[in-house]
C-alpha cells in the first residue's frame, strides 16, 4: 500500500476548465471520500489518478513514483466501476484472473489467487458462473475481487454502491469498511451519497464545480464546514440556515430570531470575539436539525442550550425521531425530537437550541466565520 | 339487456376484424403475385406463355427455362448463361461483406471506446458519405481503377463494394456499441489489456448480433448492386444482376419469357434464401440504418 | 504529520519513469485505426465529388480533360431536352413513389399493429421485396406489365376485352411504371419503420385518449400519426434518396424508354458519361443529382435538429 499524492492538477476540455488546481495528500493505508453533486469533477479527478485520462497540468504521486507518464496497468492500482464492469462472456474465475492473465502470472498462481479471494469475500460457490447469472449484491463483490486480486498499491472505486438498493447498499457499504479494516489497504473512493462519505472514510475532500471546497476528517467537515457550500451538502436532513442578524446582547453578542410566537435573542458568548464585528450587520445563521431538540431529551450544558417555545408547521415521523418544522426569520427550519415528545401539526412545543455547535457564515462570501 | 348492448358493441368490433384482415390479406397477395408469376413463368413453355395469361397454372411443368438460363442463354457476347456470372458475384461480394464488416467493426469499436478529440467529427464526415449519390463519384473511380490496374476486375469489385460499404458497417457497429458499456473498456485496460485485446477477448465475444445484422444487410446491398457492376465491369467479368438484365434484355430473337424469369429468380435466390433463414435481423438492420435519422 | 522538510525531500527523490515506445504506440492506435477509413472517405468520397465538379467545368468528351472551360457542360444540359424530361420524370415519380410508399406503408403497419395473428409471417410477406435487386424488381414487373401478354390480358380473358394496359410502352405512361414496380418494392420498408414506430408509443397516452372517449380512428387520426413525425422524417429522407438514386429499375423495366420517356437523371448521366462519350456532360448532370439530395436532405435534417434540441 502506498500514499497518494495530487499536486495542482488541473484538466481543461476545450475552453471548460474541469479540475481547477486540485491539491491533496494522503498516506498509506488512508480512505480518501471524493464526494459532490454531479459534475464537480469527482469521476474525472478518479479516472486521472487512475491514469484513464490526462491531466492538462500537475502531477500525480503515487508512494514515491510521478506516474504521469505511466498508462493504467503499470500504475499497480485497482478500480471499481459504478456498473461494475464484468465482464460479460467470461466467467467469474476468469473475470478475477484476466488482469493476472494479462500480466502472465502462472496459471496454478492465478488459480491460488481467485481462491483466496472468494475465500475472502464469500464467493467460492459463484466461480463458474457468468455475470449475468449473478446478483447486484453478487456482481459488486466480484467486481471487488477482481480487484482485490491484483493486491495494488492504490484501490479505486467509482460509485460502486449507486446502482444497489437501499438495503444492499448498507450490507456492501460494510463490507468495503471492513475489507479496507483487514487490507489496510489506500483507498479512493468517489460517491454523490454524504451518506457513504461519512460512514467510510478517514479523509473527505468536498468538491464543487471543479475545486475542493474543503479537505479533512469527517467529524471536523460535519462540525466545521468551511462555507455555506459543504455545509448544506453533508449531512441529512440538511442544515438549517437563517438570514438574521448580530445584535449587542447583554454585553455580549447575540442573533434575533423571530418565529410565529415571538421574537427573541440567541446569545452565543462563545463565539462572541468572532461575531463582534457582525454587530448590526446581515448573516447567516447556521443549525442542524438535530441541534433543535425537544426540551425533555437535550442535555444540560450551562449557558448553551435555550428553550422557546415555538409552533410546529408541519410533522414528519421518521421512525427513530420526528421532524417537526417551525418557521425562524420567514425561512421554514427542521427540528429532530423524539417521537414521544413531538406535539401535532397547528400546536405548539418546547424546543431546546443547542448552540455550542452552532456556526456562522458571511451571506457574500459564502465562508464560514465561526 | 347487458347481452344486446354487449353484441350491439361487438358487433362493430367484429366487421371492423373483418375489414382489417380482408384488407391484410389482399395486401399479401398483391406482393405474393410477382413472385407467383415469376415462378408459373418459369417452367411454363413458351406456348403455353403465348396462349394463356399471367395467372394461369402451368399446362405442363417443365425445367428448360431453368437449365438454359444457368448454362445457355446470352447475356451479352457469351451464350453461357448466368453460372459464370453467379460465381464472378460470389467471388467479389463474399470477400467485400467479410473485408467491410471487418473494418467497420474496428471503426465501431474506436468511435465508441477509444474516442479521441476530432473522432466524433470523423463519423459525421463519414455519416454524410452515405448521402450521396454514387453517380458523382463513378467518373473518377473508373479513372483511379485504370490507373491502378484493377478495372474490369474481381479485386476492383471488391475495392468499390469496401470503400463505399464502410459508412454503412461502421455506423451498425457504432450504433451497437455505443450501447456496451465503456467502463468494460476502462476496466480491462486498468486489468492490462491493450487495444486489440479487449477487442479480441471482450467487445467481439459480445459482437455476434450485429456481426450478423451487418453481414445480412451488406451481402444484400452488394449482391443486389447493378450501378457499380455495369459501369466498373464487362463481359465475362460481370455479375450476375448486369449478367440478368443484359439478358432480359437482349433483342435478338425470340423473347424468352420463361427463360427471363428462371434467371431472375436465380439471380434472386441468394438474398431471398438469406432473408427466409434469417428474416428478422434483416429487419434489425434496416430500422438500425434508419434510426440514425 | 512529515516537517515540511522532510516532505520536500520525498518529492525530490520521487522518480518520474519515462514513458515506453509501446506505450506511445498504443496510445496512437486509435487513431491509426480509423485513419485508413478516414482516408478513404476524404479521397473516394469528398475528392472524388470534387473532381466530378472539376470534370464538370471542363470540355471532357471520350478522355477526361482538365483545363478549366467554364459553364459550357451545364448551359449544353440546361438546354438538353433529355434532361428537362428526366428532371420532370424525377419530380413526378419522386413525389408519386414517396407518397404511395408512405400511404401504403403507414397503412400497413396500422393494419399490423391492430394484434394481428399471424403478423409476423405477414410482416415477412410485405417485406421480401425489400431483399430483391431492383434488377430482379424490374424484370418481374416488366412482365407482369407487358403489353399484350401480361396484366392486359389477364384482365381481357377476365372479360373485359377492350381493356388496354400499355403503360409500359407508352411514351406517357412508362414512368408511371416505375412508380408501380417501386413502391411495390419500398413499401415494405416503410411499413417496417412505422410498425416500430407505432410499437414505440407510449400505452397510457392511447389509454387516457380511450378514457376522454375518443374512438380508435379518432385516435389515430390526432394522437397516433402525429407522433410518427420522426418516422415521417426519416421514411421520407430515405425514399427521397432511393428515388434520386433510382437507375437499376428504369434500367431493367424500361431501360429509359421507350425512347427516353422514362429517363431519370441517374439513367442520364450513365447514358452520357458512360455510353455516350461526354464525360464532361456526365459529370454535370452528376453534379447536379448531388444537389438536389443536398437540396432535399440538408433543410430538413437540420430543421429536425432543431426541432429537437428545442423539444
Amino acid at each position: 500500500m502506498s500514499s497518494l499524492a495530487v499536486k495542482n492538477v488541473r484538466k481543461t476540455f476545450g475552453s471548460v476548465e474541469v479540475l481547477k488546481d486540485i491539491d491533496l495528500k494522503i498516506e498509506s493505508g488512508e480512505f480518501l471520500i471524493l464526494v459532490g453533486p454531479s459534475g464537480c469533477g469527482k469521476s474525472t479527478l478518479l479516472n486521472i489518478i487512475a491514469g484513464l485520462d490526462g491531466a492538462t497540468s500537475g502531477d500525480i504521486v503515487i508512494g514515491d513514483r510521478v506516474v504521469n507518464n505511466l498508462s493504467p496497468k503499470d500504475r499497480d492500482i485497482a478500480m471499481v466501476f459504478q456498473s461494475y464492469a464484468l465482464y460479460p462472456n467470461m466467467t467469474v474465475r476468469q473475470n478475477i484472473s484476466f488482469g493476472l492473465e494479462m500480466r502472465r502470472m502462472p496459471k496454478h498462481q492465478q488459480d491460488e489467487i481467485v481462491d483466496r479471494v472468494a475465500k475472502i469475500l464469500q464467493m467460492g460457490h459463484l466461480l463458474d458462473r457468468k455475470p449475468s447469472q449473478l446478483s447486484g449484491g453478487q456482481r459488486q463483490r466480484v467486481a471487488m475481487g477482481r480487484a482485490i486480486a491484483r493486491d495494488p498499491q492504490l484501490f479505486l472505486f467509482d460509485e460502486p454502491l449507486s446502482n444497489l438498493d437501499a438495503k444492499l447498499r448498507v450490507e456492501m457499504r460494510m463490507e468495503i469498511k471492513l475489507l479496507h479494516e483487514r487490507l489496510k489497504a489506500t483507498i479512493v473512493y468517489v460517491t454523490h451519497d454524504q451518506i457513504e462519505a461519512m460512514t467510510l472514510g478517514s479523509k473527505i475532500a468536498v468538491m464543487q464545480g471543479g475545486a475542493i471546497r474543503q479537505f479533512g476528517s469527517p467529524q471536523e467537515i460535519y462540525d466545521q464546514p468551511a462555507d455555506l457550500f459543504v455545509a448544506g451538502f453533508i449531512g441529512s436532513p440538511s442544515m438549517n440556515f437563517i438570514r438574521t442578524e448580530a445584535v449587542e446582547h447583554l454585553g455580549s453578542v447575540g442573533v434575533r430570531l423571530q418565529t410565529a410566537d415571538e421574537t427573541f435573542v440567541l446569545p452565543m458568548h462563545d463565539a462572541e470575539k468572532a461575531l463582534r464585528p457582525w454587530i448590526g450587520r446581515e448573516l447567516i445563521f447556521g443549525i442542524r436539525p438535530e441541534l433543535i431538540t425537544d426540551s425533555a431529551s437535550s442535555q444540560r450544558i450551562a449557558g448553551n442550550i435555550h428553550t422557546r417555545t415555538c409552533k410546529v408547521e408541519l410533522v414528519e415521523p421518521t421512525g427513530p425521531d420526528t421532524l417537526v418544522f417551525i418557521r425562524i426569520n420567514g425561512e421554514v427550519a427542521c427540528c429532530r425530537v423524539r417521537p414521544e415528545q413531538a406535539c401535532r401539526a397547528n400546536e405548539s412545543m418546547e424546543l431546546a437550541f443547542n448552540l455550542s455547535k452552532a456556526v456562522f457564515f458571511d451571506p457574500q462570501s459564502e465562508k464560514r466565520i465561526v | 339487456m347487458a347481452d344486446h348492448v354487449q353484441a350491439q358493441v361487438a358487433g362493430p368490433q367484429i366487421l371492423g376484424r373483418i375489414v382489417v384482415y380482408a384488407l391484410l390479406v389482399l395486401l399479401a397477395l398483391y406482393y405474393l403475385t410477382p413472385l407467383f408469376v415469376m415462378l408459373s413463368t418459369s417452367v411454363k413453355t413458351l406456348d403455353d406463355i403465348r396462349g394463356g395469361n399471367l395467372i394461369a397454372l402451368p399446362a405442363q411443368i417443365t425445367f428448360d427455362a431453368w437449365a438454359k438460363a444457368w448454362s445457355g442463354a446470352c447475356t451479352g457476347v457469351d451464350c453461357t448463361g448466368l453460372r459464370g456470372n453467379f460465381w464472378n458475384s460470389i467471388r467479389f461480394v463474399v470477400p467485400a461483406v467479410l473485408i467491410s464488416t471487418l473494418i467497420g467493426a474496428f471503426n465501431g469499436y474506436v468511435l465508441t471506446m477509444w474516442r479521441f478529440r476530432g473522432s466524433d467529427m470523423i463519423f459525421t464526415l463519414l455519416m454524410i458519405g452515405c448521402f450521396i449519390p454514387f453517380q458523382v463519384v463513378l467518373l473518377p473511380m473508373a479513372q483511379t481503377l485504370g490507373v491502378l490496374g484493377i478495372a474490369n476486375s474481381t479485386t476492383g469489385l471488391i475495392f468499390v463494394h469496401v470503400v463505399y460499404g464502410l459508412a454503412f458497417t461502421t455506423l451498425f457497429f457504432r450504433n451497437f456499441y455505443v450501447s456496451v458499456p465503456d467502463e468494460l473498456a476502462k476496466a480491462a485496460r486498468i486489468d492490462g489489456a491493450g487495444f486489440f485485446r479487449i477487442f479480441w477477448r471482450i467487445i467481439l465475444p459480445l459482437s455476434p448480433p450485429i456481426i450478423v445484422v451487418c453481414v445480412i444487410w451488406q451481402f444484400t446491398q452488394i449482391w443486389n448492386d447493378f450501378l457499380f457492376g455495369v459501369v466498373f465491369s464487362s463481359g465475362e467479368r460481370q455479375p450476375i444482376t448486369v449478367a440478368l438484365n443484359n439478358l432480359v434484355n437482349t433483342s435478338t430473337g425470340v423473347k424468352e419469357y420463361n427463360v427471363d424469369m428462371a434467371a431472375a429468380i436465380i439471380a434472386a435466390l441468394p438474398t431471398l434464401f438469406v432473408y427466409v433463414v434469417a428474416g428478422k435481423y434483416f429487419v434489425r438492420g434496416l430500422t438500425a440504418g434508419a434510426v440514425k435519422g | 504529520m512529515q516537517s515540511s522538510a522532510s516532505k520536500a525531500a520525498a518529492v525530490a527523490s520521487a522518480v518520474t519513469p519515462l514513458r515506453s515506445l509501446l506505450d506511445v504506440i498504443e496510445a496512437a492506435l486509435p487513431k491509426l485505426v480509423l485513419g485508413p477509413t478516414l482516408l478513404v472517405s476524404l479521397v473516394f468520397v469528398y475528392g472524388f465529388i470534387l473532381l466530378t465538379g472539376w470534370l464538370s467545368f471542363t470540355d471532357s468528351r471520350m478522355l477526361p480533360r482538365y483545363e478549366f472551360a467554364g459553364l459550357l457542360q451545364y448551359v449544353s444540359l440546361f438546354g438538353n431536352d433529355r434532361w428537362w424530361v428526366a428532371v420532370g420524370n424525377l419530380a413526378v415519380f419522386a413525389s408519386l413513389f414517396i407518397f404511395v410508399c408512405m400511404a401504403f406503408g403507414l397503412l400497413m403497419a396500422i393494419l399490423l399493429d391492430q394484434r394481428i395473428r399471424a403478423e409476423g409471417f405477414l410482416r415477412s410477406i410485405y417485406l421480401y421485396p425489400m431483399a430483391l435487386s431492383f434488377i430482379v424488381t424490374g424484370t418481374a414487373w416488366k412482365w407482369i406489365l407487358n403489353p399484350g401478354l401480361g396484366f392486359e390480358r389477364v384482365v381481357q380473358q377476365l372479360g373485359f376485352s377492350s381493356f388496354t394496359f400499355d403503360w409500359l410502352v407508352n411514351p406517357k405512361m412508362s414512368i408511371y411504371t416505375v412508380v408501380i414496380a417501386g413502391a411495390w418494392q419500398s413499401s415494405g420498408f416503410v411499413m417496417a419503420l412505422f410498425l416500430a414506430g407505432l410499437r414505440g408509443i407510449d400505452e397510457s397516452i392511447i389509454k387516457a385518449a380511450h378514457v376522454d372517449g375518443a374512438s380508435m380512428p379518432r385516435i389515430y387520426w390526432s394522437i397516433i400519426v402525429p407522433s410518427l413525425r420522426p418516422v415521417f422524417f426519416s421514411a421520407f429522407i430515405i425514399l427521397a434518396h432511393i428515388a434520386i438514386k433510382s437507375f437499376d429499375l428504369v434500367m431493367a423495366l424500361t431501360g429509359g424508354g421507350p425512347g427516353f420517356s422514362s429517363d431519370l437523371p441517374a439513367t442520364f448521366m450513365y447514358a452520357f458519361g458512360f455510353t455516350r462519350n461526354q464525360i464532361g456532360l456526365g459529370a454535370a448532370s452528376a453534379i447536379m443529382m448531388m444537389m438536389t439530395v443536398a437540396a432535399v436532405v440538408v433543410p430538413l435534417m437540420y430543421s429536425e435538429l432543431r426541432r429537437q434540441r428545442r423539444g
